[in-house]
Protein backbone atom coordinates (compact mmCIF):
# COMPACT_ATOMS: atom_id res chain seq x y z
CA UNK A 1 0.00 0.00 0.00
CA UNK A 2 2.10 2.97 -1.78
CA UNK A 3 -0.04 6.14 -0.38
CA UNK A 4 2.21 8.42 -2.91
CA UNK A 5 1.12 6.69 -6.17
CA UNK A 6 -2.00 8.19 -6.02
CA UNK A 7 -2.63 9.47 -10.04
CA UNK A 8 -3.13 13.72 -10.02
CA UNK A 9 -6.68 13.29 -11.59
CA UNK A 10 -7.91 11.54 -8.63
CA UNK A 11 -5.98 14.06 -6.18
CA UNK A 12 -7.50 16.87 -7.94
CA UNK A 13 -11.23 15.20 -7.77
CA UNK A 14 -10.29 14.18 -4.24
CA UNK A 15 -9.63 18.09 -3.36
CA UNK A 16 -12.98 19.25 -5.38
CA UNK A 17 -14.65 16.86 -3.05
CA UNK A 18 -13.14 17.96 0.22
CA UNK A 19 -13.87 21.93 -0.53
CA UNK A 20 -17.59 20.79 -1.27
CA UNK A 21 -17.63 19.92 2.58
CA UNK A 22 -15.41 22.75 3.82
CA UNK A 23 -16.67 25.56 1.78
CA UNK A 24 -20.03 25.75 3.30
CA UNK A 25 -18.36 25.25 7.18
CA UNK A 26 -16.15 27.91 6.27
CA UNK A 27 -19.04 30.23 5.28
CA UNK A 28 -20.99 29.57 8.28
CA UNK A 29 -17.57 30.73 10.48
CA UNK A 30 -16.55 33.78 8.70
CA UNK A 31 -20.24 35.64 8.72
CA UNK A 32 -21.12 34.00 11.88
CA UNK A 33 -21.67 37.15 14.55
CA UNK A 34 -19.18 35.96 16.80
CA UNK A 35 -19.83 38.76 19.04
CA UNK A 36 -23.71 38.14 19.54
CA UNK A 37 -22.87 34.54 20.51
CA UNK A 38 -23.00 34.75 24.12
CA UNK A 39 -26.16 36.68 24.10
CA UNK A 40 -27.18 34.04 21.72
CA UNK A 41 -26.34 31.14 23.95
CA UNK A 42 -28.07 32.35 26.71
CA UNK A 43 -31.01 33.33 25.08
CA UNK A 44 -34.33 31.47 26.12
CA UNK A 45 -35.24 30.37 22.78
CA UNK A 46 -32.16 28.96 22.48
CA UNK A 47 -31.52 27.05 25.83
CA UNK A 48 -35.49 26.12 25.08
CA UNK A 49 -34.23 24.52 22.10
CA UNK A 50 -31.05 23.23 22.79
CA UNK A 51 -32.81 21.91 25.73
CA UNK A 52 -35.10 19.89 24.14
CA UNK A 53 -33.13 18.80 21.13
CA UNK A 54 -31.17 16.91 23.82
CA UNK A 55 -33.91 15.32 25.73
CA UNK A 56 -35.68 14.19 22.31
CA UNK A 57 -32.33 12.58 20.61
CA UNK A 58 -31.03 11.10 23.94
CA UNK A 59 -34.16 9.36 24.62
CA UNK A 60 -34.80 8.38 21.15
CA UNK A 61 -31.31 6.47 21.27
CA UNK A 62 -32.52 5.25 24.38
CA UNK A 63 -35.40 3.63 22.75
CA UNK A 64 -33.27 2.90 19.30
CA UNK A 65 -30.70 0.89 21.87
CA UNK A 66 -33.70 -1.13 23.98
CA UNK A 67 -35.98 -1.91 20.59
CA UNK A 68 -32.65 -1.79 18.01
CA UNK A 69 -30.07 -4.24 19.69
CA UNK A 70 -32.35 -7.06 19.83
CA UNK A 71 -33.72 -6.40 16.31
CA UNK A 72 -29.96 -6.25 15.20
CA UNK A 73 -29.93 -9.63 16.90
CA UNK A 74 -32.86 -11.03 15.20
CA UNK A 75 -31.32 -10.00 11.59
CA UNK A 76 -27.58 -11.74 12.14
CA UNK A 77 -29.24 -14.34 13.07
CA UNK A 78 -31.73 -15.19 10.41
CA UNK A 79 -31.24 -16.21 6.69
CA UNK A 80 -32.73 -16.44 3.17
CA UNK A 81 -35.53 -14.25 2.32
CA UNK A 82 -36.58 -13.49 5.97
CA UNK A 83 -33.56 -11.68 6.77
CA UNK A 84 -33.29 -9.61 3.43
CA UNK A 85 -37.00 -8.41 3.56
CA UNK A 86 -35.97 -7.55 7.50
CA UNK A 87 -32.90 -5.70 6.45
CA UNK A 88 -34.64 -4.10 3.62
CA UNK A 89 -37.39 -2.83 6.08
CA UNK A 90 -34.99 -1.91 8.57
CA UNK A 91 -32.95 0.31 6.03
CA UNK A 92 -35.82 1.99 4.92
CA UNK A 93 -35.76 4.85 6.60
CA UNK A 94 -32.28 5.40 5.74
CA UNK A 95 -33.28 6.11 1.95
CA UNK A 96 -36.55 7.41 2.58
CA UNK A 97 -37.09 11.19 2.29
CA UNK A 98 -37.71 12.38 5.93
CA UNK A 99 -40.83 14.60 4.93
CA UNK A 100 -42.43 11.10 3.73
CA UNK A 101 -40.99 8.86 6.78
CA UNK A 102 -43.22 12.25 8.75
CA UNK A 103 -45.80 12.06 6.59
CA UNK A 104 -46.12 7.97 6.92
CA UNK A 105 -45.99 8.28 10.70
CA UNK A 106 -49.20 10.75 11.01
CA UNK A 107 -50.80 8.07 8.86
CA UNK A 108 -49.82 5.53 11.05
CA UNK A 109 -50.29 7.41 14.68
CA UNK A 110 -52.49 10.15 13.84
CA UNK A 111 -55.69 11.19 15.18
CA UNK A 112 -57.14 9.19 12.14
CA UNK A 113 -54.15 6.54 11.84
CA UNK A 114 -54.07 2.73 11.85
CA UNK A 115 -53.27 3.14 15.58
CA UNK A 116 -53.86 6.61 16.64
CA UNK A 117 -57.08 6.18 15.44
CA UNK A 118 -58.54 3.79 18.11
CA UNK A 119 -55.77 4.88 21.02
CA UNK A 120 -57.42 8.48 20.57
CA UNK A 121 -61.11 6.93 20.45
CA UNK A 122 -60.49 4.80 23.49
CA UNK A 123 -58.10 6.88 25.63
CA UNK A 124 -57.94 10.13 24.14
CA UNK A 125 -54.51 10.05 23.53
CA UNK A 126 -53.35 12.24 20.29
CA UNK A 127 -49.91 11.39 19.38
CA UNK A 128 -49.12 14.06 17.08
CA UNK A 129 -47.80 17.90 18.28
CA UNK A 130 -46.18 15.73 21.34
CA UNK A 131 -43.06 15.61 22.62
CA UNK A 132 -43.74 12.34 22.25
CA UNK A 133 -44.45 12.86 18.37
CA UNK A 134 -40.80 14.33 18.36
CA UNK A 135 -38.87 11.72 20.23
CA UNK A 136 -40.84 9.00 17.77
CA UNK A 137 -39.93 10.68 14.46
CA UNK A 138 -36.10 10.94 15.69
CA UNK A 139 -36.61 6.93 16.23
CA UNK A 140 -38.45 6.31 13.22
CA UNK A 141 -35.63 8.07 11.19
CA UNK A 142 -31.98 7.10 13.40
CA UNK A 143 -32.60 3.77 14.62
CA UNK A 144 -31.99 1.75 11.38
CA UNK A 145 -27.75 3.58 12.23
CA UNK A 146 -27.76 1.70 15.30
CA UNK A 147 -29.24 -1.23 13.70
CA UNK A 148 -26.77 -1.43 11.36
CA UNK A 149 -24.13 -0.92 13.46
CA UNK A 150 -24.46 -3.38 15.91
CA UNK A 151 -25.61 -6.22 13.43
CA UNK A 152 -22.40 -5.85 11.40
CA UNK A 153 -20.48 -6.02 15.38
CA UNK A 154 -23.00 -9.26 15.19
CA UNK A 155 -21.66 -11.19 12.17
CA UNK A 156 -17.72 -9.82 13.08
CA UNK A 157 -18.46 -11.98 16.73
CA UNK A 158 -16.61 -15.09 16.81
CA UNK A 159 -20.12 -17.54 18.01
CA UNK A 160 -17.65 -19.81 20.10
CA UNK A 161 -17.27 -17.51 22.82
CA UNK A 162 -21.17 -18.19 22.97
CA UNK A 163 -21.28 -21.87 22.42
CA UNK A 164 -18.68 -22.09 25.04
CA UNK A 165 -20.84 -20.41 27.49
CA UNK A 166 -23.83 -22.05 26.64
CA UNK A 167 -22.02 -25.60 26.66
CA UNK A 168 -21.10 -24.66 30.26
CA UNK A 169 -24.60 -24.58 30.96
CA UNK A 170 -25.74 -20.69 30.78
CA UNK A 171 -29.49 -20.64 29.62
CA UNK A 172 -29.96 -18.23 26.22
CA UNK A 173 -30.65 -15.31 27.97
CA UNK A 174 -27.48 -15.34 30.15
CA UNK A 175 -25.56 -15.89 27.42
CA UNK A 176 -27.15 -12.49 25.97
CA UNK A 177 -26.23 -10.69 28.90
CA UNK A 178 -23.06 -11.92 29.82
CA UNK A 179 -21.29 -12.75 26.88
CA UNK A 180 -22.74 -11.38 23.52
CA UNK A 181 -23.53 -7.56 24.81
CA UNK A 182 -20.18 -7.02 26.64
CA UNK A 183 -18.26 -8.64 23.20
CA UNK A 184 -20.72 -6.32 20.94
CA UNK A 185 -19.53 -2.96 23.13
CA UNK A 186 -17.58 -1.51 20.61
CA UNK A 187 -20.83 -1.69 17.99
CA UNK A 188 -23.11 -0.72 20.25
CA UNK A 189 -21.71 2.54 21.57
CA UNK A 190 -20.51 3.63 17.88
CA UNK A 191 -23.97 2.82 16.60
CA UNK A 192 -25.49 4.50 19.51
CA UNK A 193 -23.32 7.84 18.80
CA UNK A 194 -25.04 7.69 14.99
CA UNK A 195 -27.29 7.20 16.12
CA UNK A 196 -27.83 10.00 18.51
CA UNK A 197 -26.06 11.59 15.83
CA UNK A 198 -28.88 11.54 13.43
CA UNK A 199 -31.77 12.12 15.60
CA UNK A 200 -29.96 15.24 16.86
CA UNK A 201 -29.71 16.74 13.31
CA UNK A 202 -33.61 15.30 12.14
CA UNK A 203 -35.49 18.01 10.98
CA UNK A 204 -38.09 16.69 7.77
CA UNK A 205 -40.16 13.87 9.67
CA UNK A 206 -40.16 15.88 13.03
CA UNK A 207 -41.40 19.02 11.44
CA UNK A 208 -44.09 16.76 9.59
CA UNK A 209 -45.18 14.70 12.25
CA UNK A 210 -44.59 16.44 15.82
CA UNK A 211 -44.96 19.94 14.03
CA UNK A 212 -43.68 23.03 15.31
CA UNK A 213 -44.04 24.69 18.87
CA UNK A 214 -41.13 26.29 20.92
CA UNK A 215 -40.45 24.14 23.99
CA UNK A 216 -42.79 21.04 23.30
CA UNK A 217 -41.64 20.19 19.82
CA UNK A 218 -39.35 22.75 18.22
CA UNK A 219 -36.14 21.34 18.09
CA UNK A 220 -32.44 23.08 17.18
CA UNK A 221 -33.03 22.70 13.57
CA UNK A 222 -37.11 23.39 13.58
CA UNK A 223 -35.55 26.86 15.65
CA UNK A 224 -32.62 27.22 12.75
CA UNK A 225 -35.17 26.72 9.81
CA UNK A 226 -38.12 29.62 11.37
CA UNK A 227 -35.24 31.57 12.63
CA UNK A 228 -33.05 31.63 9.45
CA UNK A 229 -36.11 34.44 7.64
CA UNK A 230 -36.70 36.65 10.84
CA UNK A 231 -33.32 36.23 13.06
CA UNK A 232 -30.37 34.98 10.34
CA UNK A 233 -28.01 36.43 12.78
CA UNK A 234 -29.99 33.62 16.12
CA UNK A 235 -30.05 30.98 13.36
CA UNK A 236 -26.45 31.19 12.40
CA UNK A 237 -25.33 30.40 16.49
CA UNK A 238 -27.61 27.48 16.77
CA UNK A 239 -25.97 26.40 13.68
CA UNK A 240 -22.59 27.09 15.20
CA UNK A 241 -24.09 24.93 18.34
CA UNK A 242 -24.97 22.27 16.28
CA UNK A 243 -21.45 21.96 14.27
CA UNK A 244 -19.77 22.23 17.82
CA UNK A 245 -21.51 19.38 18.83
CA UNK A 246 -20.97 17.22 15.77
CA UNK A 247 -17.24 18.15 15.91
CA UNK A 248 -16.71 17.36 19.48
CA UNK A 249 -18.65 14.24 18.35
CA UNK A 250 -16.35 12.91 15.66
CA UNK A 251 -13.12 14.02 18.01
CA UNK A 252 -14.30 12.25 20.76
CA UNK A 253 -14.76 9.47 18.75
CA UNK A 254 -11.83 8.55 16.31
CA UNK A 255 -10.07 6.24 18.63
CA UNK A 256 -12.98 4.33 18.48
CA UNK A 257 -13.65 4.78 15.10
CA UNK A 258 -10.89 3.27 14.07
CA UNK A 259 -10.92 0.58 16.52
CA UNK A 260 -14.46 -0.36 15.31
CA UNK B 1 -10.40 -7.08 -7.94
CA UNK B 2 -9.71 -5.43 -11.19
CA UNK B 3 -12.88 -7.11 -12.62
CA UNK B 4 -14.79 -5.03 -10.08
CA UNK B 5 -13.03 -1.75 -10.19
CA UNK B 6 -14.00 -2.10 -14.02
CA UNK B 7 -17.63 -2.01 -13.33
CA UNK B 8 -17.14 0.75 -10.96
CA UNK B 9 -15.80 2.68 -13.80
CA UNK B 10 -18.05 1.63 -16.06
CA UNK B 11 -21.33 2.27 -13.88
CA UNK B 12 -19.89 5.79 -12.97
CA UNK B 13 -19.25 6.56 -17.06
CA UNK B 14 -23.31 5.42 -17.48
CA UNK B 15 -23.69 7.91 -14.23
CA UNK B 16 -21.92 10.65 -15.84
CA UNK B 17 -23.63 10.20 -19.29
CA UNK B 18 -27.26 9.96 -17.79
CA UNK B 19 -26.88 13.24 -16.28
CA UNK B 20 -25.29 14.63 -19.75
CA UNK B 21 -28.42 13.73 -20.98
CA UNK B 22 -30.45 15.27 -18.07
CA UNK B 23 -29.05 18.49 -18.45
CA UNK B 24 -30.32 18.56 -22.34
CA UNK B 25 -33.59 19.34 -20.78
CA UNK B 26 -34.73 21.98 -18.59
CA UNK B 27 -33.27 22.10 -15.60
CA UNK B 28 -29.57 23.22 -16.60
CA UNK B 29 -30.52 25.61 -19.33
CA UNK B 30 -29.26 28.52 -18.64
CA UNK B 31 -27.54 29.11 -22.44
CA UNK B 32 -31.03 30.45 -23.71
CA UNK B 33 -33.77 31.88 -20.70
CA UNK B 34 -37.10 32.79 -22.26
CA UNK B 35 -38.91 32.22 -19.37
CA UNK B 36 -39.70 34.72 -16.84
CA UNK B 37 -38.67 33.41 -13.77
CA UNK B 38 -41.42 34.46 -10.75
CA UNK B 39 -40.97 34.33 -6.77
CA UNK B 40 -44.25 34.24 -5.66
CA UNK B 41 -45.90 33.55 -2.10
CA UNK B 42 -47.19 30.04 -1.72
CA UNK B 43 -50.66 30.79 -1.73
CA UNK B 44 -50.52 32.38 -5.36
CA UNK B 45 -50.02 29.22 -7.08
CA UNK B 46 -53.49 28.24 -8.23
CA UNK B 47 -54.57 31.10 -9.48
CA UNK B 48 -50.62 32.60 -11.09
CA UNK B 49 -50.69 28.58 -12.54
CA UNK B 50 -53.65 29.51 -14.17
CA UNK B 51 -52.47 33.04 -15.37
CA UNK B 52 -49.44 31.98 -17.09
CA UNK B 53 -51.21 29.36 -19.35
CA UNK B 54 -53.58 31.81 -20.04
CA UNK B 55 -50.96 34.74 -20.63
CA UNK B 56 -49.20 32.46 -23.03
CA UNK B 57 -45.98 33.30 -20.79
CA UNK B 58 -43.18 30.87 -20.34
CA UNK B 59 -42.91 31.18 -16.77
CA UNK B 60 -41.01 29.44 -13.95
CA UNK B 61 -42.29 30.02 -10.49
CA UNK B 62 -41.01 29.40 -7.20
CA UNK B 63 -43.21 29.23 -4.58
CA UNK B 64 -42.50 29.20 -0.88
CA UNK B 65 -43.34 31.59 1.99
CA UNK B 66 -43.00 35.34 1.19
CA UNK B 67 -40.14 35.34 3.92
CA UNK B 68 -38.20 32.55 2.33
CA UNK B 69 -38.62 34.39 -0.78
CA UNK B 70 -37.57 37.97 0.59
CA UNK B 71 -34.37 35.88 2.09
CA UNK B 72 -33.41 34.40 -1.25
CA UNK B 73 -33.78 37.72 -2.84
CA UNK B 74 -31.75 39.69 -0.61
CA UNK B 75 -29.03 37.34 -0.64
CA UNK B 76 -28.72 37.30 -4.76
CA UNK B 77 -31.39 35.02 -6.04
CA UNK B 78 -31.90 35.97 -9.78
CA UNK B 79 -36.15 36.62 -10.48
CA UNK B 80 -37.86 38.72 -13.29
CA UNK B 81 -41.29 39.02 -11.03
CA UNK B 82 -41.83 39.42 -7.23
CA UNK B 83 -45.13 38.40 -5.63
CA UNK B 84 -45.33 38.92 -1.86
CA UNK B 85 -48.31 38.31 0.47
CA UNK B 86 -47.77 41.64 2.27
CA UNK B 87 -46.26 45.06 1.77
CA UNK B 88 -43.65 44.78 4.45
CA UNK B 89 -41.74 41.99 2.87
CA UNK B 90 -42.16 43.90 -0.57
CA UNK B 91 -40.32 47.16 1.29
CA UNK B 92 -37.26 45.18 2.41
CA UNK B 93 -37.04 44.23 -1.36
CA UNK B 94 -37.65 47.58 -2.46
CA UNK B 95 -34.95 48.80 0.40
CA UNK B 96 -31.95 46.18 -0.57
CA UNK B 97 -32.50 48.45 -4.16
CA UNK B 98 -33.42 44.90 -6.52
CA UNK B 99 -36.94 46.45 -7.97
CA UNK B 100 -37.45 47.47 -11.56
CA UNK B 101 -40.13 49.24 -11.62
CA UNK B 102 -42.85 50.60 -8.62
CA UNK B 103 -45.03 47.70 -6.60
CA UNK B 104 -48.24 47.77 -7.66
CA UNK B 105 -50.94 46.27 -4.92
CA UNK B 106 -52.55 43.41 -7.50
CA UNK B 107 -55.03 41.41 -5.08
CA UNK B 108 -56.17 41.22 -1.34
CA UNK B 109 -57.05 38.38 0.64
CA UNK B 110 -58.52 37.37 3.92
CA UNK B 111 -58.51 35.31 6.89
CA UNK B 112 -60.89 32.37 7.64
CA UNK B 113 -60.40 29.64 9.86
CA UNK B 114 -60.25 26.20 8.05
CA UNK B 115 -62.46 23.28 9.55
CA UNK B 116 -62.74 19.52 9.11
CA UNK B 117 -65.02 19.40 6.54
CA UNK B 118 -69.38 19.80 7.86
CA UNK B 119 -67.51 21.71 10.68
CA UNK B 120 -68.25 18.14 13.54
CA UNK B 121 -66.94 21.17 16.74
CA UNK B 122 -69.22 23.53 15.91
CA UNK B 123 -66.32 26.49 15.77
CA UNK B 124 -68.19 29.13 14.80
CA UNK B 125 -66.08 32.63 15.87
CA UNK B 126 -62.70 33.41 16.56
CA UNK B 127 -63.21 33.05 20.36
CA UNK B 128 -64.59 29.20 20.12
CA UNK B 129 -60.53 28.67 18.90
CA UNK B 130 -59.74 29.25 22.71
CA UNK B 131 -62.09 26.36 24.01
CA UNK B 132 -60.18 23.71 26.04
CA UNK B 133 -59.48 20.48 24.35
CA UNK B 134 -59.78 21.99 20.76
CA UNK B 135 -56.34 21.48 18.50
CA UNK B 136 -55.53 24.39 16.66
CA UNK B 137 -52.46 25.17 14.19
CA UNK B 138 -51.62 28.64 12.86
CA UNK B 139 -48.77 29.72 10.91
CA UNK B 140 -45.63 30.84 12.64
CA UNK B 141 -45.41 34.50 13.32
CA UNK B 142 -42.93 34.98 10.81
CA UNK B 143 -45.12 33.78 8.45
CA UNK B 144 -47.16 36.58 6.95
CA UNK B 145 -50.59 34.27 7.32
CA UNK B 146 -49.06 33.87 10.71
CA UNK B 147 -48.84 37.59 11.76
CA UNK B 148 -52.23 38.45 10.35
CA UNK B 149 -53.38 35.67 12.86
CA UNK B 150 -51.83 37.02 15.50
CA UNK B 151 -53.42 40.28 14.63
CA UNK B 152 -56.87 38.92 14.13
CA UNK B 153 -56.46 37.38 17.26
CA UNK B 154 -55.80 40.26 19.20
CA UNK B 155 -58.54 42.39 17.73
CA UNK B 156 -61.32 39.72 18.82
CA UNK B 157 -59.35 39.67 22.20
CA UNK B 158 -59.12 35.96 22.13
CA UNK B 159 -56.06 34.02 23.75
CA UNK B 160 -55.13 31.05 21.55
CA UNK B 161 -53.07 28.02 22.48
CA UNK B 162 -51.96 26.30 19.02
CA UNK B 163 -50.61 22.58 19.48
CA UNK B 164 -48.27 23.81 16.30
CA UNK B 165 -46.52 27.49 14.53
CA UNK B 166 -46.01 26.00 10.94
CA UNK B 167 -43.62 27.50 8.89
CA UNK B 168 -46.15 28.12 5.49
CA UNK B 169 -50.09 28.50 5.39
CA UNK B 170 -49.87 25.22 3.47
CA UNK B 171 -48.95 23.49 6.55
CA UNK B 172 -51.84 24.68 8.96
CA UNK B 173 -54.04 23.23 6.05
CA UNK B 174 -52.84 19.82 5.69
CA UNK B 175 -52.74 19.53 9.35
CA UNK B 176 -56.30 20.43 9.14
CA UNK B 177 -57.50 18.47 6.50
CA UNK B 178 -55.50 15.19 7.52
CA UNK B 179 -57.93 15.32 10.83
CA UNK B 180 -54.97 16.25 13.21
CA UNK B 181 -56.14 19.77 13.54
CA UNK B 182 -59.61 20.57 14.68
CA UNK B 183 -58.82 24.15 13.34
CA UNK B 184 -56.16 26.66 11.88
CA UNK B 185 -56.36 30.09 10.08
CA UNK B 186 -55.56 30.45 6.72
CA UNK B 187 -56.93 33.09 3.66
CA UNK B 188 -60.37 32.22 2.26
CA UNK B 189 -57.94 31.60 -1.22
CA UNK B 190 -56.75 28.43 0.19
CA UNK B 191 -60.05 27.49 1.59
CA UNK B 192 -61.28 27.79 -2.04
CA UNK B 193 -58.53 25.68 -3.78
CA UNK B 194 -58.38 23.01 -1.05
CA UNK B 195 -61.83 21.95 -1.59
CA UNK B 196 -60.64 19.84 1.70
CA UNK B 197 -61.86 21.97 4.53
CA UNK B 198 -65.04 23.97 4.77
CA UNK B 199 -64.32 27.80 6.02
CA UNK B 200 -65.97 29.71 8.68
CA UNK B 201 -65.69 33.40 8.12
CA UNK B 202 -64.01 36.21 10.28
CA UNK B 203 -66.37 38.97 10.54
CA UNK B 204 -64.83 42.27 9.23
CA UNK B 205 -64.60 43.78 12.73
CA UNK B 206 -61.82 41.03 13.81
CA UNK B 207 -60.41 40.43 10.02
CA UNK B 208 -57.29 41.57 8.53
CA UNK B 209 -56.70 42.31 4.91
CA UNK B 210 -53.81 40.97 3.40
CA UNK B 211 -52.54 43.26 0.31
CA UNK B 212 -50.92 40.81 -2.28
CA UNK B 213 -48.47 43.34 -4.01
CA UNK B 214 -46.25 42.38 -7.38
CA UNK B 215 -43.62 44.25 -9.00
CA UNK B 216 -40.59 43.54 -11.62
CA UNK B 217 -36.89 42.98 -10.57
CA UNK B 218 -35.43 43.40 -14.07
CA UNK B 219 -35.91 45.21 -17.10
CA UNK B 220 -36.93 42.12 -19.24
CA UNK B 221 -40.19 42.83 -21.15
CA UNK B 222 -42.05 39.37 -20.37
CA UNK B 223 -41.89 40.60 -17.09
CA UNK B 224 -43.57 43.53 -17.75
CA UNK B 225 -45.94 41.61 -19.54
CA UNK B 226 -46.89 38.60 -16.56
CA UNK B 227 -47.31 41.95 -14.44
CA UNK B 228 -50.08 43.54 -16.78
CA UNK B 229 -51.57 40.36 -17.32
CA UNK B 230 -52.19 40.01 -13.56
CA UNK B 231 -53.58 43.49 -13.11
CA UNK B 232 -56.16 43.18 -16.19
CA UNK B 233 -59.48 42.16 -15.92
CA UNK B 234 -58.77 39.06 -17.14
CA UNK B 235 -55.83 38.20 -14.70
CA UNK B 236 -58.15 40.03 -11.55
CA UNK B 237 -60.97 37.28 -12.83
CA UNK B 238 -58.70 34.25 -12.11
CA UNK B 239 -57.99 35.83 -8.98
CA UNK B 240 -61.01 36.73 -8.03
CA UNK B 241 -62.05 32.68 -9.35
CA UNK B 242 -59.57 31.63 -6.36
CA UNK B 243 -61.04 33.36 -3.54
CA UNK B 244 -59.11 36.49 -3.56
CA UNK B 245 -60.31 40.16 -3.95
CA UNK B 246 -59.78 42.69 -6.71
CA UNK B 247 -57.23 45.11 -5.99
Amino acid sequence: MSEARIPGPLLALAAAGLLLFLLPLAGLIVRAPWDQVGGALVAPETATALGLSLFCSLTATAVALVLGIPLALVLARTTGTLRRVLRALTTLPMVLPPVVGGVALLLAFGRRGLIGAPLHDAFGIQVPFTTAAAVIAETFVAMPFLVIAVEGGLRALDRRYEEAARALGASSWKVFLRVTLPLLRPAIFSGAVLCWARALGEFGATITFAGNLPGRTQTVPLAVYIALETRPQAAIVLSLILLAVSLAILIGLRDRWLGV
Amino acid sequence: MFKWSCRVTKAIGILVALVALASCQSYVDTTHAPAVTVFAAASLQPPFDKIARQAKVDARFNYAGTQTLTAQLTQGAQADVFASADTAHMTTVQDAGLLAGPPKIFAHNRLEIAVEKGNPKGIHTLADLARPGLVVVLADPSVPAGKYSQQALAKANVTVHPASLEPQVTGVLSKVSLGEADAGIVYVSDIVTSGKVDGVEVPDDDNVVADYSIASLSRRSAADQFIAFVLSSQGQAILVNAGFEKA
